[in-house]
């Protein structure tokens, strides 16, 4: 896969949807292209967060421990990025995410991702919005879960 | 030393400076013949003196001389020969004597070269001894720069005086001085006028270059201080930049360079204020004789013959007396030069020579306990660090010596190690005083470490063994031009006052770091580098720098075994795909296009980086394959693209790091380049512009940057392109590359590129350390592990060891103290830089290290953390410079004291 067939990837990427396709080639160009084989973890619960995955093709199984063991909680599909909050918000990574087929990534790291949203504010807009986006669903899905009780 | 420098010089070199007295009179005589000869050949053969007759003869060569009381004695008849030939005899005989005087001229230049030079070598030497045996606390006080400016530049200047320091005088003085005798035989009066303007010169000017003397002493203290502050400017360079001072440091520059300046300047306006009087005075001598001569003459109180005879026997006088004035002022100049010097190394309490004589006999054991006597220590303030301690440390005993933070420990371990001396009290070995052994007993049987390291400029090897390296132990011997250049070193050497031990004699003491020679010395330095945790750096050292072949040649043996257990192993492990290799027949997609290309590592200058693409033989190449257009293309779609990614970020952006192909400095000479180079067809392009462009293909890695530019074609013509390159190879850069070829150790790469022999694959996260810790794992399985060890040990420490970390500096001089296996071990706070978990684990190694084979030192350490006291035999308590408590681990923390205080 080329740089520009991975900036068609990011596009399609709602967190980067906004985003002029020049600076999402500088971000790719600057991302590292990672690739998993099936069962190998991108990162464990717990690690710090030193970088987000854009995944590129191949499917990823988010696990959350628990007391009886590793729960799979969502799963990843291409176009779709995972790990953001660690970097966003310094917190030690929530999930453990394991390649569930042969997988192909685009590994942004911290220091670049805030470089870039430092630089351009139209791409921390969309991103808060994303965010303020998924934050309203988190909390609609929250009273649906307590009025249903 | 020796304050007056007439005097060092005499003492030095008083049969040299008669000798050469001597031979510049014997000099004279050539010299003055060769006066009289044009005269003879213009009066006889050229004009026709004595040769009136066709036909006549004159003798040549006759020897004879009126002697008195015998009259005359003829020696020799002499050759009969006519006008033409004693023409061609007069001057041959003038050029026999050009040669004479010129071959007299040289060796006299010679001798005194060489005579200054070996005085200038032996007051090198002396200073740089003396240096070695000043007390400690003089080093507290001056900077080395300033020393090191002293005996580099302020004597240099002693060297080309030497040569003259007698002979000048002498020889102007006797010219002078014949000169004015001629002149008063002429006319008495006439002569006293000459008489009285010389002495006013005598006088007057010598009284007007004590302000010269006055000036170039400033100049001297002034320049020296301004080469210490330099000095102190590059040891402290960090300080300066953290603090933003580096403003002030030129400003301060600055005003210490405007005073020299003025100095300097004022110095000259003195200096040709002299000169202009001397010469005026020189020049008043004539101007009195015309005007009183003539006077006189035309007074017809003296005759005209007597007036032109002093005034042209007066020509020979102002020269000598000129130069003899200069002679003067250079004798000045350097005695205040050499007394500055000598002032400054003149030091009370210098060791004596008796101390750190040469002793190549191992000394023994210092088998007697080692005690502070009623000991008292100072800082340079004044202020008691130590105030009246006893203590007695016996061999074998392990004690820790726990300090608050005016405890004195440290003192009490500097004195214990001869670094600083008492004020009161003394420190003793058994009956003696510490201070009074030889440092061939103390240097070699105990051993010391601190927090301070100093590491020399060398290899981490030289840097360990330099606690080895007391005596040359063995004589070396030499054969042909080598022994008749060490024999004129030991000449030259003794002639000079320098010391003439080899240098290059084996100086490494085997035998007390438990070794017989250079074969099994390596199994003590490995013990001490584990004891100490440093190995593992060591290695990684060695794996990122290249290995010399001559020393480490089982490495380069054992290559292909290397490198086929890595592939095994990778295999094994599933992990193959972490490492492409190089294969000679195939593209490797992880390295660049140039790599490709050229299928080695570049040996020297002409075919690495940069220059690969400029190279006449290699664009050759290209070109014949078909791929100089191709390349350029590539070039320039990755210019475009580079600069359409990159132009609008800031030049200190950390984006440029991923940016492989050019640095953020050469983005706008590229983005004019492409602006030019866009719209014009390849054949237009001049050489150099292509290079440019071509030279950023070949920095491309298609995996890693994506820009879809290589094809399985071009794969194909690059690998074509890559063998024909090899098979023309032309001489001259046969030694600039090295072929990759999997059966061989690539000397110019480092040691872990040649076991990897391939690319570490871009996209897996973690596989560099993967990878190096499967390395290890081989290299030991394969027992190559000393190998690399040893490899890692010829890395270059750097400027005071700059390139080690603070902490590596401190395990590595831990390590140095070990190897020695003294009786005394002396740990001054040694691994203040690690964290307390490494320290412990330091602490327990180096414990068992010097233990090992039933040694027994006594070990002295001054612990940073009163917790490690557990580890010892006996804790010692120090607060306030007082020792005040002393005893087991165990009834120390069964008391209620400060030791237990200090615990919680």
């Amino acid at each position: 896969m080329l740089l520009k067939d991975e900036v068609g990837m990011l596009q399609r990427v709602p967190l980067f949807s906004g985003i002029e396709p020049a600076k999402l080639k500088l971000l790719a160009f600057t991302s590292d292209r990672v690739s998993y084989r099936a069962g190998e973890i991108l990162f464990r619960q717990g690690d710090e967060g030193d970088a987000a995955y854009v995944i590129l093709s191949g499917k990823a199984d988010v696990l959350v421990d628990s007391d009886s063991g590793p729960i799979k909680v969502a799963e990843i599909v291409p176009n779709s990025i995972v790990g953001e909050i660690a970097i966003l918000c310094n917190v030690y990574r929530t999930a453990t995410v394991r390649a569930a087929s042969p997988l192909e990534v685009l590994r942004i790291r911290k220091d670049h991702f805030l470089r870039l949203m430092r630089e351009f504010p139209d791409m921390t807009i969309e991103m808060v919005r994303v965010l303020a986006d998924r934050l309203s669903h988190t909390t609609a899905d929250l009273i649906d879960a307590r009025s249903a009780r | 030393m020796e304050p007056s420098l007439a005097r060092y010089i005499w003492t030095h070199t008083k049969k040299q400076q008669v000798g050469i007295v001597l031979i510049v009179l014997l000099s004279m005589i050539p010299y003055f013949m060769s006066f009289d000869l044009p005269k003879l050949i213009v009066n006889g053969p050229i004009q026709g003196r004595g040769f009136e007759q066709a036909d006549a003869t004159r003798p040549f060569l006759k020897l004879h001389y009126d002697l008195p009381f015998i009259g005359e004695v003829q020696f020799f008849h002499g050759f009969q020969l006519d006008r033409m030939q004693t023409l061609f005899a007069l001057s041959f005989v003038f050029l026999l004597l050009v040669v004479i005087n010129g071959l007299f001229k040289l060796y006299i230049n010679t001798y005194k070269g060489r005579l200054g030079e070996r005085m200038l070598r032996r007051i090198r030497f002396e200073l740089v001894d003396r240096v070695l045996r000043f007390p400690p606390r003089y080093f507290k006080r001056v900077k080395s720069a300033e020393v090191a400016t002293m005996v580099k530049d302020e004597v240099e200047p002693l060297g080309g005086f030497i040569g003259d320091a007698f002979l000048q005088p002498v020889l102007l003085g006797g010219q002078a001085l014949t000169a004015m005798l001629f002149i008063m035989v002429q006319n008495f009066w006439l002569g006293m006028i000459a008489v009285v303007i010389v002495a006013i010169q005598i006088v007057l000017i010598p009284r007007m270059r004590r302000r010269l003397i006055v000036l170039g002493r400033e100049r001297q203290l002034t320049a020296r201080a301004l080469s210490g502050r330099v000095g102190e400017i590059v040891d402290g360079i960090g300080t300066v930049h953290v603090h933003d001072t580096s403003n002030y440091e030129r400003a301060d520059i600055a005003a210490r360079l405007g005073l020299i300046f003025k100095i300097r300047f004022d110095l000259y306006q003195w200096k040709f204020m002299v000169k202009f009087l001397n010469n005026f005075l020189a020049q008043l001598t004539p101007f009195l004789f015309y005007m009183i001569g003539g006077y006189l003459v035309i007074l017809g109180r003296l005759d005209v013959g007597q007036l032109v005879a002093v005034i042209s026997a007066y020509k020979d006088l102002p020269g000598p007396m000129k130069e003899l004035i200069d002679w003067d002022q250079a004798r000045q100049d350097v005695q205040v030069k050499y007394q500055q010097v000598v002032e400054q190394f003149t030091v009370e309490g210098v060791i004596s020579p008796r101390i750190g004589a040469l002793t190549v006999d191992d000394p023994g054991p210092m088998a007697d306990p080692l005690s502070a006597i009623n000991l008292s220590m100072a800082d340079d303030g004044g202020a008691m660090l130590l105030d009246r301690i006893s203590l007695q440390v016996k061999r074998g005993e392990t004690v820790a010596l726990v300090s608050t933070a005016t405890g004195g420990a440290e003192a009490l371990a500097e004195a214990f190690a001869r670094l600083d001396w008492p004020n009161s009290g003394r420190v003793a070995s058994g009956a003696e005083d510490l201070l009074e052994l030889p440092e061939a007993v103390t240097g070699r049987r105990i051993s010391y470490a601190s927090s301070d390291v100093f590491l020399f400029h060398a290899s981490l090897r030289d840097n360990l063994l330099y606690g080895l390296k007391h005596a040359p132990l063995t004589s070396v011997t030499y054969d042909g031009a080598a022994a008749d250049q060490r024999r004129w070193n030991i000449n030259e050497a003794r002639r000079s006052g320098n010391t003439d031990l080899d240098v290059r004699s084996d100086w490494i003491d085997y035998a007390s770091a438990g070794a017989t020679g250079p074969h099994d010395l390596f199994e003590a330095i490995r013990r001490v580098l584990d004891a100490v945790v440093l190995s593992r750096d060591i290695l990684d050292l060695g794996l990122r720098s290249s290995a010399d072949l001559t020393r480490h040649s089982e490495l380069a043996g054992r290559i292909v075994e290397l490198r086929a257990a890595l592939r095994t192993r990778l295999e094994h492990e599933g992990l193959s795909e972490l490492v492409v290799p190089f294969e000679p027949g195939a593209y490797n997609k992880e390295a660049t296009i140039g790599q490709n290309l050229l299928f080695g590592a570049a040996a020297g200058p002409e075919l690495a980086d940069r220059a690969l693409a400029a190279n006449p033989y290699f664009a050759s190449v290209l070109k014949q394959a078909g791929l100089d257009r191709t390349f350029y293309e590539m070039g320039m779609e990755i210019a475009e693209q580079a600069i359409e990614l990159f132009a609008d970020l800031p030049p200190d952006h950390q984006f440029f790091q991923q940016l492989a192909f050019m640095s953020a400095e050469e983005i706008p000479a590229y983005e004019t380049l492409l602006q030019r180079l866009k719209n014009r067809p390849y054949e237009g392009v001049s050489e150099n512009d292509r290079a440019m462009i071509v030279s950023l293909s070949f920095a491309y890695i298609e995996p890693r940057h994506r820009f879809g530019l290589l094809s399985e074609e071009l794969m194909g013509k690059i690998i074509a392109a890559r063998n024909q390159f090899y098979e023309n190879l032309p001489p001259d850069l046969q030694n600039a590359v090295e072929r990759y070829d999997p059966a061989k150790y690539i000397a110019a790469a480092t040691v872990m590129d040649n076991v990897l022999f391939g690319r570490v694959g871009n996209n897996h996260p973690d596989a560099p350390d993967r990878i190096r810790s499967i390395v290890y794992d081989i290299l030991d399985e394969l027992g190559l592990y000393s190998e690399l060890l040893d490899v890692g040990l010829d890395f270059n420490v750097g400027a005071g060891g700059r390139r080690l970390t603070a902490g590596q500096r401190q395990k590595l001089d831990v390590a140095r103290a070990l190897l020695k296996r003294p009786d005394f071990l002396i740990l001054n706070r040694p691994l203040s830089a690690l964290d307390q978990r490494v320290q412990d684990k330091v602490l327990r190694n180096v414990l068992e290290e010097a233990r090992r084979d039933g040694h027994s030192p006594a070990i002295v350490w001054v612990v940073t953390n009163p917790a490690m006291g557990m580890m010892f035999d006996r804790v010692v308590v120090f607060d306030l410079g007082r020792l005040v408590e002393d005893g087991t681990h165990e009834t120390l923390l069964a008391g209620n004291g400060i030791f237990k205080e200090l615990l919680s």
